[in-house]
């Protein structure tokens, strides 16, 4: 309980903080407290490579090119401020829409019993006999956006 | 407890992070709710994984392999994207999504 809030808390300050510094250290709390939920959710392998994943690796990269680009003196200019409100509703609206949608579906309980589905021996056999094609397609995927990256950040 | 509480949680961050789209204009944190909202999307396939192994099914790991997939997708579109802003900025000196509009011409 005390995970969530702190989860939609930050991440409210993502979208509403001025700097943007602030919303990276936002996303890096919310983050924290999304791989929480994974544990209380006995996804432990999954836990551990969120917070390697997304506040190890992509967060320190936002980092480094807020840091490359200077932005902490720019301002957003706040010419158009309907487009503000308009953003707000509609995504207030998609969620009073799904919410509503959602609210009477009758679900089974998630108990707090512990099972071994997701430590990394079940999920690193079953990765590597039933799902080993994906995965060396994800190998694929991972060395085209390498070499992706390199050739359009470089200068030309 | 049951897991519409994980359901909510889950709507309430995708809804956040589409607000943030709509209404930011730095690329960057237009980029950083996009996370915002793969990671909403995990949640709620962890949840429902959760709930399937309490029911008994022997496969309910695969939902588990199918965050880790979408973990890589992302990491991979966090590379490619961080250097077209990089390189966006790099010619017009602004990650304001409204200057993008150039691009037309």
């Amino acid at each position: 309980m005390v995970l969530s809030v702190i989860a939609l808390v930050s991440a409210l300050g993502v979208v509403l903080s001025k700097n943007p510094v602030t919303s990276v250290l936002c996303l890096i709390v919310t983050f924290f407290t999304i791989a929480g939920h994974y544990i209380m959710l006995n996804a432990q392998f999954l836990a551990v490579v969120h917070i390697i994943v997304y506040a190890g690796a992509i967060m320190v990269l936002f980092l480094y090119v807020m840091m490359l680009m200077n932005l902490n003196a720019e301002v957003e200019p706040q010419k158009r401020n309907w487009l503000k409100y308009a953003g707000a509703i509609s995504g207030g609206a998609l969620l009073v829409v799904l919410v509503a949608a959602l609210r009477d579906a009758s679900m089974p309980a998630v108990g707090a019993e512990a099972n071994e589905i997701g430590l990394i021996k079940n999920l690193g056999q079953l990765l590597f006999t039933q799902y080993v094609v994906p995965f060396e397609v994800s190998s694929i995927l991972f060395l085209s956006a390498m070499v992706g990256a390199v050739v359009i950040g470089k200068k030309d | 407890m049951p897991v519409q509480y994980y359901i909510f949680l889950s709507i309430a961050l995708f809804c956040i992070g589409v607000m943030g789209v709509l209404m930011r204009r730095n690329a960057i944190i237009i980029f950083m709710c996009i996370e915002l909202m793969l990671n909403a999307v995990n949640l709620l396939l962890v949840a429902f994984s959760k709930m399937w192994a309490d029911a008994g099914r022997v496969d309910a790991g695969s939902a588990q392999l199918f965050v880790f997939f979408i973990m890589v997708v992302a990491a991979a579109e966090v590379a490619v994207g961080l250097a077209i802003i990089t390189m966006v900025y790099r010619n017009t000196h602004s990650v304001d999504i409204n200057i993008l509009n150039r691009l037309k011409n």
